[in-house]
C-alpha cells in the first residue's frame, strides 16, 4: 500500500508551482475579460521548458514516459493559479496517439511541443447512450460524433465538435470518428482543406475553446485500439477534475486566511460555526476529490477496467467541490467578494464554465452510476 | 503510487488466510441457516472465537509482545481484518476494548493493571467497556458529572451516570472518566478509572433506538466502591488519559472506513434491481453523487493507511470521512425508499434498519457540529469561538451559565 507522492512527483509538482507563480495569470484573467486578451501570457514556451507536452509520451519519442497522475499534478497547479496551458487540449491528444503504432512519426515534435495537437472530445457509449457522442452547441441533446469515409486509402472525416478545449492554434487534431459505424481514432492536420476552427470565449477568459468544422477533411486513421479512445474521454476527465481540485486550494486557502483576519462584533468570522463549518464543508469536499485523484491515477494503471469509474467520479466531485468552494470564497468575503476587483470572481467563473466543458460534470456523474450499474449486473 | 502488499505483506496475508481457512468453522455462525440466535449464545461464542484469533495472533495484531500481541503495524491489523471479512466470518467481540481501552490501559495503566487486565481483555475472557459519555456531556465531554470522592484510607466512592455503552451488558470492567476535583477549572478536575461491572451499586440498563432494539445501554453509578488502584494515569489527568482513547478511536475509524458496510456497490445493486429506477436520470444523478462520495473514503482509507505506515497519526480530518460516510448513507437509504416504497421500511428488511440506525450514527463518536468544529480549528487553523468555560473552577459553570442565559 502506498499512495503517497513519490519524490519526483513532489519535485514535479514544486517545479510546475515554481513555473507557474513567474506570471500574474489571475490578474491577466481579469484584464482578458476586459477585452485585454493580449494580457493572457503564452504558456506554452514555458511548459515546453518543462517537458510538460511530452508528459504521457514515451523516452524513445522524445517525451517524459510519465503517467496520468503526474499530469494530474501539473494541471492542478495549473488550476490553481488560474493558468491556461493548453494541456487539456494536448495530453489525451498524444494518449491516443502514443496507442497508435502508425503514428509514432507523429510524436516526437509533440513530445517536445514544437506541435501541439488538441482532442476533439467524443465520449463513448454507456449503458444508456448507445452511440459515441459529441458535446452540443447548445441544449441537453448529445451531438453525433463525426464520421469518416475511405476511398482509395485517403480517409477523410466529417463533424461538428463544439467547445473544443485548445483548438484554435493547434497543429493537429485527435479524436474520434465513427467510419461504417465503427469508431477509429483519426488525426488531422489543422490546415488540411474543410477544417475550420472558430475561436470562441465564453465567461473565463483563460479558456481557449473552439467550434471545430470538419468538411471531408483528410484523415489519418489510427490503428490505436477502441480502449484507447475511450480512455482519451476519461484521461480528459481525469485531467479537468485535477485541475479543478487545485482551483479548491486556492480558493480554500484566501478564504480561510480572510476569515482569520476579518472581525465583526469583536471577533475573527472565522470563529462563527456558520462560516467555520462551510469551510469545513469546502476541505470535506476538497479531500474527496484528492483521493478520486488518486483512484484515478492508480486504476488508469492498475485496475483499468475502473478508471471509467474513477475518472468520473473524480470529475463529479471535483466540478462540484470547485461550485462549492467559489460560491463559499464569495459568501466568506461578503459584498467584496462579488465586485470585479476580487479573485472569487474569476474563481466562480472558472467554476461555472470547467463544469459544462467535456461533457459536464453531470454527465460525469451519470456515468458513475451507470458503470456502477455494470458491475451489479455483471456480479 | 500502488494498493499492492509488499513481499512481507504478502507472506503475513498468507499466513493470516492459512490460519482462517483451517479454522473457520470453528467461527460462531450470527447469519444464514444454523446461525446462533439466543444473544447470551452468541456473546459467549464470540468470546470463545475471540480467544481463538487472540492465540493465533490474529486480535491485538498492534500491541506489543510483552502484552500478549504481535508487535505489528497498523496495516498488518488491517490485513487481518480484510481476511476475517473475505472469510465471511465474525471478528472479535470486543473492538472497542482491543483497539481503544487496552491501548489506553497500555499507555498509561501502572504494572499491575496492565499485568491484571490486559490478557484478559484481549482473549475475550473478561469485555471492556468505554464509560465517557453521559447525558449532559458528550461533544463537551471534559463537562462529566459523575463524581468519584475520595475516601480517607485512599478508596473511592463513585456517584453517576454514563450513556450511549456498548457492550454494557455482558461487560467485566469499564474505563471511566470522573471528577474528581470540582474546584478547579474542568479539564483539570478529571481522573481515569477501571470499574467492575458487577461491583456494588452498578446498573446497566438497555437503551432502545428507533430501530427498536438496544444497541447501547445507560450505566448508573450508586456509591460504588473503588479501590486506590483503580485510577489509571494519575488523579487529575483523567484529560489526558481521555485523549489517548479518542486519538486510538480516530485510528479505528481511520481503518474502518468502509467496515460499516456502506459502500457505493450496495447501494447500486440495490437500484440495479428496479428495472425503471435504473434509467431514471435523477435517481442515476443522486446515485453518482452519493457512490462518488463513497468511493472517494474507500481511497481516503488508503492515504491514511499509508500515513500510518510511515509512522504518521491520524489526525482530527479523519472526522470529515466519517461526515461522508453518514450523510452519504443517509442519502443512499431515502433514495432506495423512494424507489422501493414503503416495503423498503419492513421492520425485519435490510433497510429500515439502516433508516433507523443513522440518524443515531450521525452523533455517535462526535456529533457532525463537533467534528466540523474540531477541524475547522485544528486542520484549517481558524480561531474557536470564546468560550465561558476558561479558568472557571467547575463549581462554578452552572451559576456562569445560568447568568449567561
Amino acid at each position: 500500500m502506498n499512495l503517497a507522492l513519490s519524490d519526483e512527483q513532489v519535485f514535479l509538482r514544486e517545479a510546475a508551482r515554481g513555473t507557474l507563480s513567474r506570471f500574474k495569470t489571475v490578474d491577466a484573467a481579469r484584464e482578458a475579460l476586459d477585452g485585454d486578451e493580449s494580457a493572457l501570457p503564452d504558456l506554452w514556451p514555458t511548459a515546453r521548458e518543462a517537458g510538460w507536452p511530452g508528459l504521457l509520451i514515451d523516452e524513445s519519442h522524445g517525451g517524459a514516459g510519465l503517467d496520468a497522475f503526474d499530469a494530474m499534478l501539473v494541471l492542478g497547479e495549473c488550476g490553481r493559479v488560474l493558468a491556461g496551458v493548453a494541456l487539456l487540449g494536448h495530453l489525451p491528444a498524444t494518449a491516443i496517439l502514443a496507442e497508435a503504432p502508425n503514428a509514432s512519426g507523429l510524436l516526437e515534435p509533440l513530445a517536445t511541443g514544437e506541435r501541439r495537437a488538441a482532442y476533439l472530445p467524443v465520449s463513448p457509449p454507456d449503458d444508456i447512450e448507445q452511440n459515441w457522442s459529441a458535446d452540443p452547441a447548445r441544449g441537453a441533446a448529445r451531438a453525433p460524433a463525426p464520421t469518416a469515409t475511405e476511398d482509395g486509402g485517403q480517409a477523410r472525416v466529417s463533424g461538428r465538435l463544439s467547445f473544443v478545449l485548445d483548438a484554435p492554434g493547434a497543429d493537429l487534431l485527435v479524436g474520434v470518428a465513427l467510419l461504417d459505424g465503427r469508431p477509429v481514432g483519426v488525426a488531422i492536420e489543422a490546415d488540411a482543406s474543410g477544417v475550420s476552427v472558430e475561436p470562441v470565449r465564453r465567461y473565463d477568459a483563460t479558456r481557449s475553446l473552439g467550434h471545430v468544422t470538419l468538411a471531408e477533411s483528410p484523415a489519418t486513421v489510427l490503428d490505436a485500439p477502441v480502449e484507447s479512445l475511450a480512455g482519451a474521454w476519461y484521461l480528459a476527465q481525469a485531467l479537468i477534475a485535477a485541475e479543478s481540485v487545485g482551483s479548491v486550494e486556492t480558493a480554500l486557502d484566501l478564504s480561510v486566511a480572510y476569515a482569520k483576519e476579518r472581525h465583526t462584533f469583536g471577533r475573527a468570522i472565522g470563529s462563527y460555526q456558520a462560516v467555520k463549518h462551510s469551510l469545513t464543508e469546502v476541505l470535506r469536499q476538497l479531500e474527496n476529490g484528492r483521493s478520486l485523484l488518486y483512484y484515478a491515477g492508480w486504476a488508469r494503471q492498475g485496475q483499468p477496467a475502473e478508471f471509467p469509474l474513477a475518472a468520473s467520479a473524480a470529475r463529479s466531485v471535483a466540478g462540484r467541490a470547485l461550485d462549492e468552494a467559489a460560491r463559499t470564497m464569495i459568501s466568506v468575503h461578503g459584498g467584496i467578494g462579488a465586485t470585479w476587483e476580487h479573485d472569487a470572481p474569476l474563481y466562480f467563473r472558472r467554476a461555472q464554465l470547467s463544469r459544462r466543458l467535456l461533457g459536464g460534470t453531470g454527465r460525469a456523474t451519470d456515468r458513475v452510476a451507470g458503470e456502477l450499474i455494470a458491475q451489479a449486473d455483471a456480479a | 503510487m500502488d494498493l499492492d502488499d509488499t513481499p512481507e505483506q504478502s507472506a503475513y496475508r498468507a499466513q493470516v488466510r492459512g490460519w482462517l481457512e483451517q479454522h473457520k468453522a470453528e467461527a460462531p455462525v450470527l447469519q444464514g441457516p444454523g446461525a446462533l440466535e439466543d444473544e447470551q449464545e452468541i456473546v459467549a461464542a464470540r468470546r470463545a472465537w475471540q480467544g481463538k484469533l487472540a492465540e493465533a495472533g490474529l486480535a491485538g495484531v498492534t500491541w506489543p509482545k510483552e502484552y500478549g500481541g504481535q508487535g505489528l503495524g497498523p496495516i498488518e491489523q488491517v490485513i487481518c481484518n480484510q481476511e476475517i471479512a473475505r472469510a465471511k466470518i465474525p471478528g472479535i467481540l470486543d473492538s472497542i476494548g482491543v483497539g481503544m481501552l487496552g491501548p489506553t490501559i497500555i499507555a498509561h495503566g501502572s504494572d499491575e493493571q496492565k499485568s491484571r487486565y490486559l490478557a484478559p481483555l484481549l482473549h475475550g475472557d473478561e469485555v471492556w467497556c468505554q464509560l465517557f459519555s453521559e447525558p449532559a456531556a458528550g461533544s463537551d465531554l471534559a463537562a462529566v458529572q459523575t463524581r468519584a470522592r475520595q475516601q480517607d484510607d485512599g478508596s473511592w466512592r463513585l456517584t453517576g451516570q454514563k450513556v450511549w455503552t456498548t457492550n454494557a451488558q455482558f461487560a467485566s470492567y469499564g474505563l471511566l472518566l470522573a471528577r474528581t476535583d470540582a474546584d478547579v477549572p474542568k479539564h483539570k478536575g478529571l481522573t481515569m478509572f477501571v470499574v467492575p461491572m458487577d461491583g456494588e451499586g452498578v446498573t446497566v440498563r438497555g437503551l432502545r433506538q428507533i430501530s427498536g432494539e438496544a444497541e447501547f445501554n445507560e450505566v448508573f453509578f450508586d456509591d460504588v466502591a473503588l479501590d486506590s488502584g483503580a485510577v489509571v494515569g494519575g488523579v487529575g489527568n483523567g484529560w489526558g488519559t481521555a485523549l489517548t482513547t479518542l486519538m486510538f478511536e480516530r485510528v479505528t475509524i481511520g481503518l474502518g472506513g468502509e467496515g460499516m458496510g456502506y459502500n457505493s456497490n450496495r447501494f447500486a445493486n440495490a437500484i440495479a434491481g428496479d428495472e425503471h429506477a435504473r434509467r431514471d436520470p435523477e435517481v442515476r444523478h443522486q446515485l453518482g453523487e452519493i457512490a462518488s462520495e463513497l468511493l472517494a473514503v474507500r481511497f481516503t482509507g488508503y492515504r491514511t493507511l499509508t500515513a500510518l505506515q510511515k509512522g504518521q497519526i491520524p489526525g482530527p480530518e479523519a472526522g470529515l470521512a466519517k461526515i461522508t460516510i453518514v450523510s452519504g448513507a443517509i442519502k443512499a437509504g431515502d433514495l432506495i425508499a423512494d424507489i422501493l416504497g414503503p416495503d423498503s421500511l419492513a421492520e425485519d428488511g435490510e433497510w429500515a434498519y439502516m433508516i433507523s440506525f443513522l440518524p443515531g450514527l450521525k452523533s455517535a463518536g462526535g456529533t457532525e457540529e463537533i467534528l466540523r468544529n474540531t477541524v475547522g480549528e485544528r486542520v484549517l487553523g481558524l480561531p474557536p469561538e470564546p468560550r465561558l468555560d476558561k479558568g472557571i473552577p467547575f463549581s462554578e459553570l452552572r451559576s456562569k451559565e445560568g447568568a449567561a442565559a
